[in-house]
């Protein structure tokens, strides 16, 4: 018995001790990655160390709903990874807790990352007072899906240009009989995106004296504003979305005809729109308030980012770097399908032979960011969408909901004005 | 000699829990509390610099704040209609459950109880689709009698009621299994007492039930109205507070507040705000019970 007992104890401790001879001489780097990426991105992670045989890389998965949540728990308990990723609308609020790392002289030395490579306004929402904190890692835009065989039978062969277009469109499926009960224009009132989407289009400022005022009262908003607050009016996009809880079988219903989406929505549909009706939606760039197709659309996606206070900066940034190749980025691509921030790697005839893929690289090209302040999301999350509901169904006008918008926003801004002041 | 022994004894049994309440409770409420009177938020997680004391400008701010008062509105419109309701389903059920009559009663207990112990996120997933205008169950039975199609949750005025019909549906399981206790409680003989007198079914049930059940009434009916107040996941999964804020309850609105915005001072204030509504709420309970004996 006593001798058993002293063998296990041998094994256990020589187990201890080679795993810890191991790991003596690897320098270890902490990386945080959330959703489907997270899940995924552990399989590059091999290739790395293969390539690094000194290295070794601890994923760690959040899922999306709680990454905001989990990330300044970390900061607040100085447990933050060497390296993370970051929706690219987070990285001012991460700036202004001063925790992730300058990356500019990181980037003027790196042979693989070179501003030139990426997409000017996705490279651009990482930019902070001209000072790189981000380097894109996925990229992500909306553009517009819509139904081939309805704008037919309404007499069109091409998705709208312009946002008369889309309007002249929406009104003539309406029209047709068969679509009488339909919505054609699927604008979600939960939705924050296209209000301010279809606003940077129209070139209005959201806000004005250096981000500390709000500006949706302006001429430009109001004017994209009124514009989609008449597909509500006229019966063209549903006030109700408890009316399509599946988007896919409402859209292969014809329940709407149009939708601007994001990239994940084109994998979504080979695998869950009708099949008989596969060769009848389409994506196309978005349509524009003047002569000049296309539209912008919003610069999305998630950065790469740096903890200030990593001991192992170095090799997490040749980590990052190697997350920015192009042929590392077409392997993940292939895994979660998302879109590459890299350009080069658009060349390859993964995406040259999908159809539905050109739109995409288009409106890439036209994004522009939205405001660089922690603020933003609380602005658009709880203020836009709660005027933009209530002005949809009716129960407030539109220039007094513009008022008491920029009320609002100049409220959840006094912080900011103040801190401004300080400085 | 005889007193310190005591108080070490004291010590001993009391300290371990004393200390753990004062950590995980007393602490982070004295905390909150001091919270409330700030304005932190994410740039004074940051930096403490950024932190300033308002004194009671948060507390100011939710009293001019219209979605406060919808909130209000919102907790209370459940509260006053659907705790009544519960306790009065739960009540109707132990009854029916109680009764001599009645056979299987081991498994009806069981069925009732079942959504008490059903994860609640995926009942209200459940119930989205019972819910949904055209392909919903509930609109399926009503069309049978020509009532509908009703927008359930899409509706400003009925996505109340239906989430009170699905907490009720939730909730009255659990306070039905009290209920039969406390019935089961009540001696015999003074049904009896009463037949013998001619007393009929509903003399009874004033005179005798009621009575009888009256502290594990007010048992129920507390601890409803506490759990009532603190409506969250109902529209936090089914309708986000909408639709126009017509189900934001204060506890939603405190979380998004809190956890979504990181505005921690304003939120703080909501919570004491909710603290002292729940507070009040209870006092006037134990007052008209008090009235009643």
């Amino acid at each position: 018995m006593k001798k058993k007992f002293i063998a296990i104890i041998t094994i256990i401790s020589l187990i201890f001790i080679s795993c810890s001879n191991e790991n003596e001489d690897k320098i270890i780097i902490n990386f945080w990655a959330m959703g489907v990426e997270g899940e995924y991105v552990s399989r590059l992670v091999s290739d790395f160390e293969k390539e690094n045989p000194n290295v070794k890389v601890n994923v760690q998965q959040i899922p999306w709903t709680a990454a905001h949540e989990k990330l300044i728990t970390a900061f607040a308990s100085e447990t933050l990874p060497d390296a993370f990723q970051l929706g690219n609308t987070w990285v001012p609020e991460f700036n202004s807790l001063s925790t992730i790392q300058p990356l500019d002289s990181l980037v003027n030395s790196s042979l693989i990352i070179n501003k030139e490579n990426y997409f000017s306004g996705i490279w651009d929402t990482n930019v902070l007072d001209s000072t790189i904190y981000g380097i894109p890692w996925y990229v992500d835009t909306r553009v517009l899906f819509y139904r081939k065989d309805i704008i037919k039978e309404a007499g069109y062969t091409e998705g709208p240009k312009t946002w008369d277009e889309l309007y002249e469109m929406s009104k003539a499926i309406k029209k047709l009989p068969k679509y009488s009960k339909t919505f054609p224009f699927f604008i979600p009132t939960n939705e924050w995106l296209p209000f301010i989407l279809f606003g940077v289009q129209n070139g209005a400022d959201l806000l004005k004296d250096n981000s500390t005022y709000g500006n949706f009262s302006g001429k430009k908003f109001t004017v994209a504003y009124s514009y989609l607050m008449k597909f509500y009016k006229e019966g063209l996009a549903p006030t109700d979305l408890q009316q399509v809880l599946n988007l896919y079988q409402a859209f292969g219903e014809g329940y709407f005809t149009f939708y601007i989406t994001g990239p994940w929505n084109v994998t979504e549909m080979k695998n869950r729109f009708p099949k008989e009706l596969q060769n009848d939606w389409m994506t196309a760039p978005l349509p524009s308030p003047d002569s000049t197709y296309p539209g912008k659309s919003l610069a999305g996606g998630a950065s790469l980012v740096l903890n200030k206070y990593s001991k192992n900066k170095k090799v997490a940034w040749k980590f990052i770097e190697f997350l920015s190749r192009p042929d590392v980025q077409l392997k993940f691509y292939n895994l979660v399908s998302s879109l590459p921030a890299v350009k080069s790697v658009w060349e390859d005839s993964t995406f040259t032979s999908n159809k539905y893929m050109s739109a995409f690289y288009t409106q890439l090209n036209n994004t522009v960011p939205t405001p660089k302040i922690p603020e933003w999301e609380q602005i658009v999350s709880s203020k836009i969408q709660q005027y933009a509901e209530q002005t949809a169904r009716g129960k407030k006008g539109i220039s007094k909901a513009l008022k008491e918008l920029d009320a609002d926003v100049n409220k959840i801004l006094e912080k900011r004005r103040w801190m401004l002041g300080k400085e | 000699m005889k007193s310190k022994t005591k108080f070490s004894a004291l010590l001993l049994f009391l300290g371990p829990s004393l200390g753990v309440i004062s950590l995980f409770f007393f602490i982070p409420v004295v905390a909150a509390f001091s919270l409330s009177f700030t304005d932190f938020d994410i740039y004074s997680l940051g930096s403490w610099e950024y932190l300033r004391f308002v004194g009671l400008k948060n507390y100011i701010d939710l009293i001019n704040d219209p979605l406060f008062w919808t909130a209000l509105k919102n907790t209370f419109y459940f509260v006053l209609l659907g705790g009544p309701l519960s306790v009065g389903v739960s009540l109707g059920t132990a009854m029916l459950l109680n009764s001599k009559y009645i056979k299987w009663k081991g498994l009806f207990r069981l069925v009732y109880f079942l959504p008490v112990v059903t994860t609640l996120v995926a009942v209200s997933i459940v119930w989205r689709y019972i819910y949904h205008p055209r392909f919903g169950l509930l609109n399926y039975v009503l069309s049978f009698v020509g009532v509908g199609p009703f927008d359930w949750l899409g509706d400003p005025n009925l996505a109340m009621p239906a989430i009170i019909l699905m907490a009720v549906w939730k909730n009255f399981g659990y306070n039905m299994i009290i209920f039969i206790a406390g019935l089961q409680n009540i001696p015999e003989e003074l049904y009896e007492a009463a037949s013998i007198e001619g007393a009929s079914g509903w003399q009874k049930f004033k005179s005798i039930t009621i009575p009888m059940l009256a502290p594990t009434t007010l048992f129920i009916s507390v601890i409803t109205m506490i759990g009532y107040f603190q409506l969250f996941a109902e529209p936090y999964i089914m309708t986000q507070g909408g639709p126009l804020n017509s189900t934001l309850s204060i506890v939603y609105y405190m979380y998004q507040e809190g956890f979504r915005w990181w505005n921690i001072g304003y939120s703080t204030a909501l919570a004491f705000m909710l603290f002292i509504i729940i507070l009040i709420g209870t006092l006037i309970q134990f007052k008209v019970q008090k009235i009643d004996e």
